[in-house]
């Protein structure tokens, strides 16, 4: 079988010992890569129950078969391991070139397991590896970092690694790599905090070879095409970025606004692409082999804040601007910046800062406890939140635990936007009755990447369906969330499907891994993936209970706008969706499910 | 007529496409590192610039190869390596002041572009390049301006990166 290394590397901080193995060719038959078999490998090596931020805990970097080829967005890798955020299965993915190194490097896998002494750093060279002191760059931005152990190393060399926030384990970390992409969510940057590795460095000079080469180049530029012709992935996404939703979606009356306590945000077009194109964009950016382009590289150049980087894209503008309230650009894209630099998921960071300016406006957070006032709408005390969230310094500290832990710790949990101690992101569910569906049911707790119904809710891709109807929405959901699963294993960008379909994805796998996969067979793996995750929760003690909203979502009408008066109707799907897939009442898996898909 | 490789930095992306592409047309493998065209990123910066060989008219590589192992192309007149003639003396490296002819001693020859060896189509990193970074044009006058303005201001960020 080509397009795999055929390697797993494994690393045991404890022991300090490396060793390689040869990947099992009937795993990677049975769950492809990146997702998929990272799952599996997780669910195989690490007890559910175990402390995520014990030694117990492992964590996996997983690239896929076309991560490394020139498949369109073929660059990805994803972060898998159990989540101290939420304490489900965490799995992050992120573009970059870091990936697509680790493959030239001769691994496809990558195991981290056990707990260095000291703080360490991993240097992959071309197939040799070594674990090497990082007390020189403990303590330092993850820009810092990468430029200095470029400079111990090769000056080509990636970098993934850990800000400040995830050396202090705090539960909103992340790991960036290649300075501005991140693995974000669920809080993998404190996993690998907790295990004392500062970042994991590669530069490789070996190749990934494709099975059928000239089939291969052919499907893959099909593909091109595809994109190319699509009017997301060909025209709004690389002009405009993923934040050309900021106006789309508050025209639609479900803009998560200030905590989600309305639809629309008055400020919205201050910090929507458009505006952004006419500011602070410098150019845009691809990542390897990605075609579509839609990073935006921008720079505050005057203004009260001052920076530069990339972003903020639509999700990361939405947390840290709308849903606190904030519609200054260069406020809203320094606190970007500090997130990458400090390491934290804008997402987390920004709803935990919205949790904690609704707390303090209702009186449950006493002044003194912040040592400054923090109303919705404040860019100073925004920015001025993230460095003492990054830093973990004072009232900080408690912020950068995610909104959960803040609206736990002032006895309003209720006031918590989010699914598993995970915050929302940038749709109201009440608004897209598929999105809450789809938060309440995804396994890494909420999240628009396992699921993204707004594709047929707002964009029509595939077909267009009404978002305010639960009719129908189940199907659906159930559909992208294991076609998501699918496209995650292979080593693309989820962001394809916004111009092209698994039946695309499929001939790519297929002629670059000579392996016979089916496109049947493929969605099947994305169910089994998603089956496995789910295993892996129930195991760890989540229940079906734990799928469910928080009650402003369940039961507060959104207040003006188009949405006015919608609440997520969870209650009208959810039964549905376990019928389909196959799952009781309490949302287990039933034996005769598990068998079909070669579970049990 | 010749055709020249036009490359406009500020139209790139930095996907690396190219590099994908040249590696397996040449090699039948995807390795950018035997890329005989690189992405130079400078994240900081913001600046992407792709660098391949230049097709020097007076090709340094060609005239202080001992076995004239490097020759111009006709129709195309890109210079070409042959296989046959090479000796792996590294000279051609050594004389090529853009660092565009290497050569890795596990496979013994000098590579550089020659721009697929290309008469009717696009060099294969042309076909691939989608923000059309890269361009295959006549020779023309207008080209040859424009290439200059690209490698003035290679030059200029040359000086700033290496200060």
């Amino acid at each position: 079988m080509k397009a795999w290394r055929g390697e797993v590397l494994r690393v045991n901080l404890t022991k300090g010992t490396i060793t390689k193995e040869a990947l099992d060719p009937k795993l990677a038959r049975a769950y492809i890569g990146g997702r998929g078999l990272g799952t599996k490998i997780l669910y195989d090596e690490v007890d559910p129950k175990v402390d995520p931020l014990s030694p117990y805990n492992k964590l996996i970097m997983a690239t896929g078969p076309l991560t490394g080829t020139y498949a369109p967005t073929g660059g990805r890798y994803m972060v898998i391991t159990k989540s101290p955020l939420t304490g489900a299965i965490a799995c992050s993915n992120s573009g970059g070139y870091i990936g697509a190194e680790l493959k030239f490097c001769g691994h496809d896998l990558l195991i981290l397991e056990g707990r260095a002494k000291a703080p360490v750093y991993l240097w992959l060279h071309n197939g040799k590896v070594e674990i090497r002191s990082a007390e020189k760059v403990w303590g330092k931005t993850t820009h810092e970092t990468e430029d200095r152990l470029r400079a111990e190393t090769h000056e080509e060399a990636k970098v993934s690694s850990i800000g400040p926030a995830g050396e202090k384990q705090a539960l909103t970390a992340c790991v960036m790599n290649d300075k501005h992409r991140a693995a974000g969510r669920s809080g993998v940057g404190a996993v690998m905090g907790s295990k004392n590795v500062k970042a994991v460095v590669a530069k490789g000079f070996q190749s990934v070879q494709v099975a059928r080469p000239k089939e291969f180049m052919a499907a893959a530029l099909a593909v091109v095409k595809k994109l190319k012709e699509s009017a997301v992935t060909g025209g709004g996404l690389p002009k405009y970025g993923t934040p050309i939703l900021v106006n789309v979606i508050n025209a639609h009356g479900f803009l998560p606004t200030r905590n989600f306590q309305q639809g629309q945000f008055e400020g919205a077009d201050k910090l929507s692409g458009e505006t952004m194109a006419d500011t602070i964009l410098l150019k845009n950016k691809g990542c390897f082999a990605c075609t579509i382009a839609c990073a935006r590289v921008s720079a505050v150049k005057e203004g009260r804040y001052t920076g530069a980087g990339e972003g903020p894209e639509y999700e990361s503008g939405w947390a840290l601007g709308i849903a606190t309230g904030v519609s200054d650009l260069g406020a809203v894209a320094k606190a970007n910046y500090l997130c990458n630099e400090l390491g934290m998921d804008t997402i987390e960071a920004g709803v935990a800062v919205a949790t904690a300016m609704e707390l303090f406006e209702r009186g449950h957070i006493p002044e003194r406890d912040i040592s400054r006032r923090l109303r919705f709408g404040d860019a100073d005390a925004l920015v001025w939140l993230m460095e003492e969230m990054g830093y973990r310094r004072g009232f900080g500290e408690l912020v950068s635990q995610g909104g959960y832990r803040v609206a736990e710790r002032y006895g309003h949990p209720d006031l918590f936007m989010g699914v598993k101690k995970q915050a929302f992101p940038a749709y109201d569910g009440r608004g897209a009755q598929g999105m809450a569906l789809g938060y309440a049911t995804a396994n890494r707790g909420a999240c628009h990447l396992r699921g993204y119904t707004i594709s047929v809710e707002v964009f029509g891709i595939p077909k267009k369906m009404d978002p305010f109807v639960t009719e129908g929405k189940a199907e659906v959901s159930k559909l992208f969330q294991d076609v998501a699963a699918f496209v995650d294993s292979t080593g693309i960008c989820l962001f394809t499907t916004f111009g092209i379909g698994a039946d695309d994805i499929h001939p790519m796998l297929e002629h670059a891994t000579g392996a016979g996969f089916s496109l049947e067979e493929c969605l099947r793996i994305g169910e089994r993936v998603w089956n496995l995750e789910r295993l892996f929760n129930l195991r760890a003690g989540l229940s079906g209970k734990d799928d469910t909203l928080p009650p402003r979502i369940l039961s507060e009408g959104i207040p003006e706008g188009p949405a006015k008066g919608m609440v997520g109707k969870l209650q009208d799907m959810l039964p549905e969706y376990y019928r389909l897939r196959g799952w009781d009442t309490h949302g287990v898996p039933s034996r005769a499910k598990l068998r079909a898909l070669a579970l049990t | 007529m010749a055709k020249t490789l036009v490359i406009h930095p500020e139209r790139c992306t930095a996907c690396r496409a190219c590099e994908l592409a040249c590696s397996m047309k040449h090699y039948g493998e995807f390795n950018p590192s035997r890329s005989r065209i690189q992405v130079n990123i400078f994240l900081e910066e913001a600046l992407y610039i792709p660098t391949t060989c230049t097709q020097c008219d007076q090709a340094w590589c060609a005239k202080i190869c001992p076995t004239n192992a490097i020759v111009r192309d006709e129709p195309t007149m890109a210079y070409k390596v042959l296989d046959d003639k090479c000796v792996g003396c590294k000279m051609c490296v050594l004389a090529c002041p853009f660092g565009s002819v290497v050569l890795f001693p596990e496979y013994g020859k000098a590579e550089k572009c020659d721009h697929c060896l290309s008469i009717d189509g696009d060099p294969e990193c042309v076909k691939f390049c989608t923000p059309k970074a890269l361009e295959y044009l006549d020779e023309d006058n207008e080209v040859r301006l424009r290439q200059m303005a690209t490698a003035l201001k290679l030059k200029e960020t040359y000086k700033e990166v290496t200060v």
